[in-house]
């Protein structure tokens, strides 16, 4: 893969909106205006970002608990994402969703599902859709290392591969389920070689590395669209902050998060950009300021926005 | 069909007969034919496979095979494997992609081959396809029918996991429809409704009632979902009822007739959205109330309905109401200790006259 600037610039820039979102988010959450639980996607944005700049605005991703990140990585409006997790009538689900199902369907979401595991069915019958109809779409849930252990996810794998659909199952390795490291709840150390208890490739890629995501994705994109079935694409990287923001963190040692935030895909990119001299130091500041601006935005149109009504509670109540 | 099967099913024991003219739904002249609760549901996915190239048919076993109890058997040769889905035992993963293709706008028809195993399954059917239109603020829709299996006995002898009536499992659930049809009449027109609606339906087949015949018009036709169904209008007691109890109701009302008793059979035939005021208006016209549901007591669909005459009808009600269900027991497998688990036409009898003597 070669990406031209554009794309370039693009997914720095999706990347440094993914790490002002989920500070802004932090903080809300910590101030008491945001409610409920904010799961933030910090280190591993390079992951959501290569991924779905692989993808058409026309495929589909699901989405999990901590998918903040995987919305905007796909295009999704910030405002209407902050208005969600303020529980505004403005937000995308009108504020019944909130911070764990925020889902942009007019980006291409088959939902935000907060159960771990349970998106990847919901990939797996959209793609059997587009599979039926002739149409040359992919799906791609998004799941934690953690997910690989559900039933879902196997049974997920397995339809998908029996029926030879077009699907990358991304499975993001931030080496936490809560508080549970992956070394305690699988015995293989790399977790692609799962895919060959269902007949598909598996590949683990240095989820720190946009490029490589990039790259990967887009070969397993493609190989879907061409007819040739799911991918099982594991990237590699770290949670940075808690499980949810403010949590205690117990279970793991500042050295431990220090070490992998040297990592830190941001600052990586960037170096990569400068020293390959596909951005200079002024193109990247004025994303940085574009994106700290937008932000800014999405937080006044997020407060300034209005409630839903009580009256409109049970909207969308069928049965 | 064998002649036994078309003039009659016998309850087996002493049980007195049920036969077809129990229920009639069609009007004398319209055009018609009789077959079988099976055959009716076979002949509504057709109809609507034919109609709609979104619906598709998938669950384990429904290929060739026809599934369990032969419901779908011939569609596949009619529309092929693509859409008459045989799929790996996955009941979750079933439910679930059937949940995904519904939200590109596919109209699956999942089949789920014994309710008792929806319990693999609750995470995508109660926590993720129930909730996602809600929760999305209306962004999607989720237009599937999950058809299960449901019920037992009658010397079936399918013991514990085989045999349960589930649907208030479903029917707690907001963003659930859950039918249970009770004719092949109803089952036609109730599961093209369940097909062409926007939201998950939850439709639960007897078992027993496979083999039961009757007359099905000609012409296309949609019932509502969330309307009891008035199967027999009377004025001293009413009976609500549901799936395979409605026959039950309905032959204790044709011997109360004998006896005196004018007896009003409601077919409840969705429990959920629960038509709580076509139970009311036959409470307080009768002031009496027998309910009656195979699944178990505790908890089960009668305490809703006898919530709902109490609502409605308190001030008309000239004894309490009974409900006749199935024993708070697990399902045996012996014949000798099963028939006493299943609520039986002699237990409504029972009940009616009690209500009758308060």
């Amino acid at each position: 893969m070669n990406p031209d600037k554009s794309t370039l610039l693009e997914m720095y820039r999706r990347m440094v909106r993914i790490r002002e979102f989920e500070l802004a988010s932090m903080d809300l959450f910590k101030r008491g205006q945001v409610k409920g639980a904010v799961h933030p996607y910090i280190g591993q944005e390079a992951s959501g970002v290569g991924v779905c700049m692989a993808l058409r605005r026309d495929d589909l991703i699901a989405g999990t608990h901590r998918s903040h990140g995987h919305n905007i990585a796909k295009g999704a409006d910030t405002a209407r994402m902050m208005a969600e997790i303020l529980g505004k009538v403005t937000g995308y689900c009108k504020g019944r969703g909130g911070s764990m199902h925020i889902a942009a369907f007019d980006t291409g979401s088959l939902g935000a599902l907060a159960v771990v595991g349970s998106g990847i069915p919901l990939a797996v019958g959209a793609a059997l859709a587009f599979q039926m109809r002739g149409e040359d779409r992919v799906a791609v849930p998004f799941t934690g290392e953690a997910g690989s252990n559900t039933g879902n996810w196997h049974e997920g794998l397995n339809m998908a591969a029996v029926w030879n659909l077009p699907v990358v199952f991304v499975l993001e390795n931030n080496h936490y389920g809560v508080s549970t490291n992956i070394k305690d709840a699988v015995k293989v150390d790399d977790l692609s070689v799962r895919a060959q208890a269902y007949g598909i490739p598996g590949e683990r890629v240095d989820g720190f590395d946009v490029l490589d995501v990039y790259d990967a994705a887009t070969r397993a994109v493609e190989r879907a669209r061409r007819g040739e079935g799911p991918t099982l694409l594991v990237t590699e990287a770290y949670r940075f902050e808690g499980h949810y923001a403010g949590e205690p963190e117990v279970y793991r040692n500042r050295q431990e998060v220090d070490q992998y935030r040297q990592f830190d895909p941001i600052p990586r990119f960037r170096e990569y950009l400068l020293k390959e001299n596909k951005a200079t130091d002024a193109e990247l500041d004025a994303i940085d300021t574009e994106i700290k601006q937008e932000i800014a935005r999405a937080i006044e149109f997020a407060r300034s926005s209005p409630e839903p009504e009580p009256a409109t509670a049970m909207d969308y109540v069928y049965a | 069909m064998a002649a036994t099967e078309r003039d009659a099913v016998s309850l087996g024991g002493a049980a007195p007969v049920m036969s077809p003219d129990l229920i009639m739904q069609v009007a004398p002249g319209t055009p018609a034919r009789e077959m079988s609760y099976q055959e009716a549901i076979r002949e509504a996915l057709r109809e609507e496979m034919t109609r709609d190239a979104s619906v598709f048919v998938m669950g384990e076993d429904v290929g060739k095979h026809g599934g369990a109890f032969g419901v779908t058997r011939t569609l596949f040769d009619q529309f092929g494997g693509a859409r008459v889905r045989n799929t790996p035992i996955s009941e979750n993963t079933i439910v679930g992609a059937a949940t995904g293709a519904a939200l590109v706008g596919m109209r699956p028809v999942i089949e789920i081959m014994f309710v008792d195993f929806s319990g693999l399954a609750m995470d995508q059917i109660c926590t993720q396809a129930a909730k996602l239109r809600f929760m999305t603020g209306g962004q999607c829709q989720v237009p599937w029918v999950l058809r299960m299996p449901q019920g037992g006995g009658a010397g079936k002898s399918t013991a514990a996991q085989h045999s349960q009536s589930l649907e208030t499992w479903f029917a707690h659930i907001p963003g659930l429809k859950v039918v249970l049809p009770s004719t092949p009449y109803d089952a036609k027109g109730l599961l093209k409704a369940a097909i062409r609606d926007n939201n998950p339906v939850i439709f639960l087949e007897h078992k027993f009632l496979y083999s039961f015949r009757g007359l099905v018009p000609d012409q296309d036709y949609v019932l509502p979902i969330g309307k009891c169904d008035v199967k027999r209008v009377g004025t001293d007691v009413t009976i609500v009822a549901s799936g395979y109890m409605v026959w039950h109701a309905m032959l204790a009302a044709q011997m109360l007739e004998r006896e005196g008793v004018s007896v009003e059979v409601i077919d409840v035939r969705a429990i959920s959205p629960l038509d709580r005021e076509t139970i009311g208006a036959s409470a307080r016209k009768t002031g009496r109330v027998v309910l009656v549901a195979e699944a178990v007591r505790d908890y089960g669909p009668t305490g809703e309905w006898a919530m709902a005459v109490t609502e409605q009808a308190f001030d008309y009600l000239r004894a309490p109401v009974v409900r006749v269900t199935g024993r708070n027991s697990p399902v045996p497998f012996a014949n000798s200790i099963e028939d006493g688990v299943w609520p039986r036409t002699d237990d409504v009898l029972q009940a009616v006259r009690q209500v009758m003597a308060y």
